[in-house]
């Protein structure tokens, strides 16, 4: 029910105030944005929360840009659903190798999980093995895509059909190059010494990526071989 | 300089030992690989500077060739090229770039912060634009010329100028322009991590400044929309390079796409610019009024909300195409709504001036005529939001007369006010009023001159894009090319007056403007390590005035 005017709140934060209360609104609103957005100079040192909020917001940018590509695909099939395939292409097909490899890709972001909990717990030798087993994963999952793209029965020019599969699959398959150089990188660092004295920021940042590049997987999976 | 009392200091002044130079020793500074915030962003003001050299020139040729309604200056095929990279070098390496670098040199030093979070990146960011930007004026010298489909680069038109050839003007522009993107999505990443961490304790958000939040919005902008273009323009490139048929009607592509895309970024972006300006004359009012800004709190709101309204008005630069007549009301219900923050802003401005005793030094006179011109500008794109005008008008020199309204009469004034009112925080010293008034009135002059009678022509059917036109309107025509002729003479005054400023100006101290702000504790010119210690804000911002008129209680934890 209505709290009495007169109540003391022992705390700053009200945690039943609305940010859009119609009465001082303009004093409301500020107050709740506050909260997400701290000020202090604590924070001028915390390099993990800046790394992982600017590549956060990086990857949003990402998002967008992955977005348009996939949105110009859906756009563009819908708009010619009838002659999307020309005469004699079947398309990209269900086959097993295919399954088996996106299944690896797929798997591979437990194994980035287990890598970076392996690491929080100071675990460095075993960090370094199941790195190496996810970048392994993600070159196989590499390796299977370019003998699928060998026997795919369109090619590049094989008007939008080819166009928008090359580009887009290419776009992912970049990234997850992307991926690996990354963790190549990771790997190397953590032979330096000293080099976990800040936190592994970079670690996480890389293991945020790899999930990102499997989530779009997943997404063009659903759209390319399954619709 | 003008007589002020002397408000309080907002933190503890901070004096250049005799000994200690500012952040700007050696020019050769300029061509290293530096981290200093404050150098990436003097690297590209002063390189987007010379590029806008370049851009104005060539507009120049463009109104030399509108002189007669006679082809008698240029080549039409020339022609094409001059008003594509006039817009492109206008857009892509002078005022995105130059904003950029303000918000590099001012931000850090408005929340009182050492450094951005990632002056790595943010070094990084310029060279990339820096190598954009040389390869989009370094496209003139290809066999087939600049690119010539005009800044928006339509398919089919700027894939049948440069088909297969990799050295082609188009694909070089679009490399560029990929570029300039790539450099400013670094760019974004660096400042909106910076004001959401680096602000001193009690810099709330509520206490930021209005460029700060005019530039936390500008860059949110960048990082949603961008991408976007981005993508538009690979996709682009791919048709024209390697034959694929996204933006090809013959094989099922469709070029209304590249046009959505292209306008989805293309329209937020002209926020992007604006956004920063608001904030500078957001700065320079209150400081030459000697007043609180007006509605701080609805500002900055008005501020942030634009980066919502803008995500949902694209379609307005596509009303005359084959546009579905849902569509085009949508759009234009939705463009209504931007007048309303613009309005609150330019109602706050005028509140601030309400009876206030004006000091109109060099700053103050640009920020009040870049106001009044973002009026007419203003009104005349609430006219343009209504489809049965934009159809009447469309393709005529009175949409051209709009978007310099502003583009060249809000935002440059509002650059030249910045550069005006921070030079001391670069240099060290004053630019001399004289000079900076003898600018003013001949920019002032020269702007109206040129884009005034380009909303006369285009109401009497002035077709943009065309090199010769009917001799009944030659009058205007004159007119405006004599105005832009004094635009172009506008610049040498100022760039006179910078340069001798620079070495012989009257020194500035601190504060010269008796301004709050962060950055004015700071000795000018900044020297390299800015904030000793990491300051505590106690105020509001814009404190102007009778000290116990505040906007809000100064003990308030938020």
């Amino acid at each position: 029910m209505a709290t009495p005017l007169t109540q003391k709140h022992p705390s700053r934060f009200y945690t039943d105030e609305s940010p859009v209360g119609l009465n001082r609104w303009h004093r409301h609103l500020p107050r709740w944005l506050g909260r997400f957005f701290p000020t202090g100079g604590g924070l001028q040192t915390d390099h993990e929360g800046q790394g992982l909020f600017g590549f956060g917001i990086f990857l949003g940018s990402e998002t967008m840009l992955f977005g348009t590509l996939i949105l110009t695909y859906v756009i563009l099939r819908i708009a010619n659903a009838e002659d999307w395939f020309p005469a004699g292409v079947l398309g990209p097909q269900r086959t097993p190798a295919v399954i088996l490899h996106s299944i690896v890709l797929i798997s591979s972001s437990f194994v980035i999980f287990a890598a970076e909990r392996a690491l929080g717990r100071g675990n460095v030798k075993w960090f370094r093995i199941l790195l190496v087993i996810t970048a392994l994963m993600g070159a196989f999952f590499l390796v299977g895509e370019v003998q699928e793209w060998n026997t795919l029965d369109f090619g590049f020019h094989t008007g939008l059909i080819g166009a928008t599969f090359y580009l887009v699959t290419g776009t992912h398959g970049l990234h997850v190059i992307v991926g690996i150089t990354l963790m190549m990188i990771m790997l190397w660092r953590s032979f330096r010494p000293g080099n976990y004295d800040k936190g592994h920021f970079g670690v996480t940042a890389v293991s945020i990526f790899w999930h990102f590049v499997d989530v779009i997987w997943i997404l063009l999976f659903t759209l390319f071989y399954i619709w | 300089m003008t007589s002020i009392t002397p408000l309080e200091p907002l933190g503890p002044s901070r004096e250049l030992l005799p000994t200690e130079p500012g952040f700007f020793t050696h020019w050769q500074q300029l061509l290293t690989f530096n981290r200093d915030h404050k150098i990436v962003g003097l690297q590209y003001m002063l390189s987007s500077f010379v590029f806008f050299l370049i851009g104005g020139l060539l507009a120049m040729l463009i109104r030399a060739e509108l002189l007669t309604p006679e082809l008698n200056v240029v080549t039409r095929q020339f022609y094409n090229t001059l008003f594509t990279m006039h817009g492109s070098i206008m857009i892509f390496l002078w005022t995105i770039p130059f904003l950029v670098g303000m918000t590099n040199f001012l931000l850090p030093l408005m929340i009182g912060a050492r450094d951005v979070t990632f002056p790595t990146l943010n070094a990084l960011s310029f060279w990339v634009f820096f190598t954009g930007a040389i390869l989009m004026l370094v496209s003139f010298f290809t066999p087939s010329g600049a690119a010539d489909s005009g800044w928006w680069s339509y398919p089919p038109l700027s894939v049948q100028s440069g088909f297969g050839n990799l050295f082609s003007g188009e694909s070089i522009w679009l490399l560029s322009v990929l570029l300039g993107g790539i450099a400013s999505i670094m760019g974004a990443v660096n400042f909106v991590s910076t004001i959401v961490w680096m602000r001193a304790p009690g810099m709330t958000l509520f206490r930021m400044p209005i460029f700060v939040w005019a530039a936390l919005t500008a860059q949110t902008m960048q990082l949603i929309f961008l991408p976007v273009l981005t993508a538009d323009l690979i996709l682009l490139y791919f048709d024209l390079n390697f034959g694929t048929p996204f933006f090809n009607v013959a094989d099922g592509g469709d070029p209304v796409l590249y046009q959505h895309f292209f306008w989805f970024y293309s329209h937020p972006v002209v926020y992007v610019w604006i956004l920063p300006v608001f904030g500078v004359f957001s700065e320079i009012i209150p400081a030459f009024t000697r007043n609180p800004l007006f509605g701080y709190r609805t500002v900055a709101l008005a501020t942030a909300s634009f980066a919502v309204i803008t995500g949902f008005v694209w379609v307005h630069h596509m009303f005359a195409g084959d546009t579905p007549g849902w569509m085009r009301l949508l759009f234009m219900a939705t463009t209504g709504l931007v007048a309303i923050p613009s309005g609150i802003k330019i109602f706050a401005w005028t509140a601030t001036i309400w009876k206030s005793k004006l000091h109109l030094d060099t700053a103050m006179l640009f920020a009040v005529g870049g106001v009044v011109m973002f009026l007419l500008a203003g009104i005349t794109g609430v006219m343009l939001s209504a489809v049965p005008v934009d159809l009447h008008v469309n393709n005529t020199h009175f949409v051209v007369g709009h978007f310099h309204y502003v583009v060249n009469n809000t935002i440059v004034m509002g650059l030249y006010a910045a550069i005006y009112f921070w030079f001391p925080k670069v240099t060290g010293r004053l630019m001399a009023e004289g000079w900076g008034k003898v600018h003013f009135a001949f920019m002032f002059i020269g702007s109206t001159l040129t884009f005034f009678p380009m909303h006369i022509l285009g109401l009497q059917g002035m077709v943009r894009r065309i090199s010769s036109y009917q001799p009944d309107l030659q009058e205007w025509n004159v007119v405006s090319s004599l105005g832009a002729f004094l635009l172009g003479v506008s610049v040498l005054p100022f760039i006179v007056n910078a340069i001798v400023s620079w070495k012989h100006g009257v020194v500035a101290g601190n504060n010269p403007w008796q301004a709050t702000g962060l950055e004015w504790t700071l000795p000018s010119p900044v020297p390299k390590e800015t904030f000793e210690a990491t300051p505590t804000v106690l105020q509001p911002p814009y404190n102007y005035g009778d000290p116990n008129v505040v906007l809000f209680d100064p003990s308030d934890p938020y």
